[in-house]
């Protein structure tokens, strides 16, 4: 992204490719997202949460990248570290927190619990909690697409470590040769779990290096900048959607937290976190909207109005009663049963 | 009214399926322009075309991952995998993705697709191309399982597997494919969950599967004109859902039952319905259950071997002539 100091005032404003509502659309996912995660943090040290739970803190413009370049029609498919792009297809928070603490609120009132969130209205198909399952499920949503000529696209999130895994090779050939509607969006956070994924891979770029094996451009981005992520997805998008086939995107970026709530990360080696702090996506786009007109008071706005409904929806969650004991035996069979024999 | 091979009932019920609806799409390696390893989808590609009859790469996991795709957003995928011992390369969708996704989901969304895939040994492949698998599949709560054993319930039970809203795991019997009978003209769609009886009998129940079920019919001949022992066959069909009535009802008649499986010793589909059938017809029984498998070994690929292994007519006839002339087991 080139900053305003490079550009000629007013002009690169009118040039601008991003609209300023996008800017601050872009903006409010990414500080909604961190609020909302931050928020899941805390309520996972009062014991509110439990479980596990893998947040995408540092990691939201991404999300918010992504989703902004979705149509309605599209689909997500993402992995346990799912809140961020569930949030980021416009899914209420309280149900995504109210599922985080498996009450009956939740998305799916506590039976999924937080490595599953799901909200199909929204077109988010499934958070995926065996590494690299997905990648071939969204192969399987885009070539129904394919085959019924819809113009939706699948878009598949997963992490750095998942490129080692069978199913990403076997997706990624499997999209190629049927020139599927899919985009694979690799978020590169340096680590799987709690082993830098360079110590164990044969590549630099873990996954744009590999997707050229497959006949695909190979494409490293700058993942903590949301404006960025926007324009690549944009272009992947489309060209999924005119039948131009599959793409690979390599998100640079970097957790801030640990890999779950148990990890406290002291495997990072010092000022690692701090340098990433530095680029840290959401002062990186605070900086950007000053910089592009947007009033301070429209920014604090906006954060103030995030900060509300991460409370409100924290209280709707609180007040909300667990899931109720009849759901323990629903849904197994598509008869809404779980009844295996007469 | 024809005869047909087990191997051309595939390939008449998944074309009756296709012509029905066209959201059904079909893949697998080597089953459109080959029709398949066992012959068993020839034609299915000239008929429907390559876009709805498509040849894979060597990826399972693809295979079976893109079928659940394609089958949580509105088609009605039946996927291939070759050999069932394969299963266990894509055990994750059969294991953790199919059978959970509409449960951990609270309804949102559901997998109506087939796996069909060629079970069962006497072919002389060895250890890793002959295994029953059946009861892998059997234990994972929100799978459906069939294992037909004659050409027109491959028919019709792939008719009810495509049109059941689960995912169903269709296992054909590759000692079967060359097999034939008599199957109707016409539609035909049967009822997953329905065991049959094929012969009527008085003295005793024995229940086999796929394979087992025409040694079990060859076998209860034999007790008849040989021993005098008159017994009912019943063919399980389905092993979820489990058609436990017709089972506890022949039993209350004959008072002794024994299994066929042709599945290792351990965990065999019989287990579990010699587990209900002792906790819910004991005082209907006259003697102990009995079943009768294959031994707990890796399938040798030797013939004699294997013959020694799988259970035979003669081994049946052996086993429940001693057990129900007294001997303990
Ligand atoms: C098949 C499988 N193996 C191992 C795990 C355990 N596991 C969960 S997350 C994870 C790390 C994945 O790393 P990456 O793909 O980089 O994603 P990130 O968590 O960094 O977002 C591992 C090994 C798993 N869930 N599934
Ligand atoms: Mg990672």
């Amino acid at each position: 992204m080139t900053s305003k100091k490079d550009r000629d005032g007013e002009t690169a404003l009118k040039n601008d490719d991003i609209s300023p509502d996008i800017r601050q659309e872009l903006f409010r996912l990414q500080v909604e997202i961190r609020d909302c995660e931050k928020r899941a943090n805390d309520l996972f040290f009062q014991n509110m949460i439990k479980g596990t739970s893998h947040l995408s803190l540092g990691q939201e413009a991404i999300a918010a990248g992504m989703a902004m370049a979705m149509q309605p029609g599209d689909k997500s498919f993402c992995t346990y570290r799912g809140h961020a792009h569930t949030l980021a297809r416009g899914v209420p928070m309280e149900k995504v927190l109210g599922e985080l603490m498996l009450r009956d609120n939740g998305l799916m009132r506590g039976k999924g619990g937080s490595m599953h969130l799901t909200s199909v209205e929204h077109g988010v198909m499934g958070s995926y909690a065996i590494i690299g399952a997905h990648l071939p499920i969204a192969c399987g949503a885009a070539w129904r697409a394919q085959y019924l000529g819809q113009d939706d696209v699948s878009v598949c999130f997963f992490g750095d470590g998942t490129t080692n895994i069978g199913a990403f090779h076997e997706a990624l050939n499997f999209a190629a040769i049927w020139k599927l509607p899919v985009v694979f969006v690799c978020e590169n956070n340096l680590y799987m779990e709690y082993t830098l994924t360079s110590e164990i891979t044969a590549v630099e770029h873990p996954a744009a290096d590999r997707a050229s094996a497959y006949g695909l451009e190979r494409i490293v981005i700058d993942g903590n900048d949301a404006d960025v992520v926007y324009r690549t997805a944009q272009a992947a998008f489309a060209k999924a959607r005119s039948g131009g086939g599959p793409s690979m995107i390599e998100c640079m970026t970097y957790r801030h937290s640990g890999h779950s709530r148990a990890d406290p990360a002291k495997y990072r080696p010092p000022g690692e976190l701090e340098r990433w702090l530095e680029k840290d996506p959401i002062k990186i786009y605070r900086t950007r909207l000053a910089e592009f007109g947007v009033p301070e008071a429209r920014i604090r706005a906006i954060e103030e109005e995030s900060k509300r409904k991460v409370d409100e929806a924290t209280e709707v969650c609180k007040a909300s009663p667990p899931a109720p004991a009849e759901l323990l035996t629903t849904d197994v069979y598509a008869d809404g049963g779980w009844a295996w024999r007469n | 009214m024809a005869e047909l091979t087990y191997r051309d009932a595939v390939a008449r019920g998944i074309a009756q399926e296709m012509e029905r609806d066209s959201n059904v799409v079909f893949l697998g390696e080597d089953v459109a322009r080959a029709g398949g390893v066992f012959k068993a989808t020839v034609g299915l590609v000239d008929r429907f075309g390559p876009l709805r009859v498509r040849d894979t790469p060597i990826s399972e996991q693809a295979i079976l991952g893109a079928a659940m795709g394609a089958a949580m957003t509105g088609l009605r995928p039946i996927a291939e995998i070759m050999f069932a011992d394969f299963a266990a390369v894509c055990f994750d969708y059969i294991a953790n993705e199919f059978p959970k996704l509409r449960y951990m989901t609270n309804g949102q969304l559901g997998c109506p697709l087939v796996v069909r895939t060629g079970n069962g040994g006497g072919a002389r492949f060895g250890a890793q191309h002959s295994q029953s698998i059946e009861n892998w599949t059997m234990m994972i709560p929100g799978l459906k399982v069939v294992a037909p054993s004659s050409p027109v319930d491959v028919v019709g039970l792939m008719a009810a597997a495509v049109r059941d809203d689960n995912p169903v795991i269709f296992h054909e019997h590759k000692s079967l494919y060359a097999t034939k009978s008599e199957v109707p003209d016409g539609e035909i769609v049967d009822t997953l969950g329905t065991a049959k009886i094929l012969r009527p009998g008085r003295d005793a129940t024995i229940l086999a599967l796929a394979l087992m079920v025409p040694r079990a019919l060859a076998a209860a001949e034999t007790l008849a004109s040989e021993h005098g022992i008159d017994c009912e066959v019943i063919d399980v069909r389905s092993l979820v859902p489990l058609d436990t009535q017709t089972i506890l009802n022949s039993v209350a008649r004959t008072g002794r039952l024994f299994t066929v499986e042709e599945n290792p010793r351990l965990c065999g589909w019989g287990a579990e319905i010699a587990s209900i059938v002792a906790d819910e017809a004991f005082w209907d029984l006259d003697g102990p259950i009995v079943r009768i498998t294959t031994p707990h070994i890796p399938l040798p690929a030797a013939d004699h071997l294997e013959d020694l292994a799988l259970p035979s007519a003669p081994r049946i006839v052996e086993r429940i002539a001693r057990v129900m002339n007294g001997a303990r087991r």
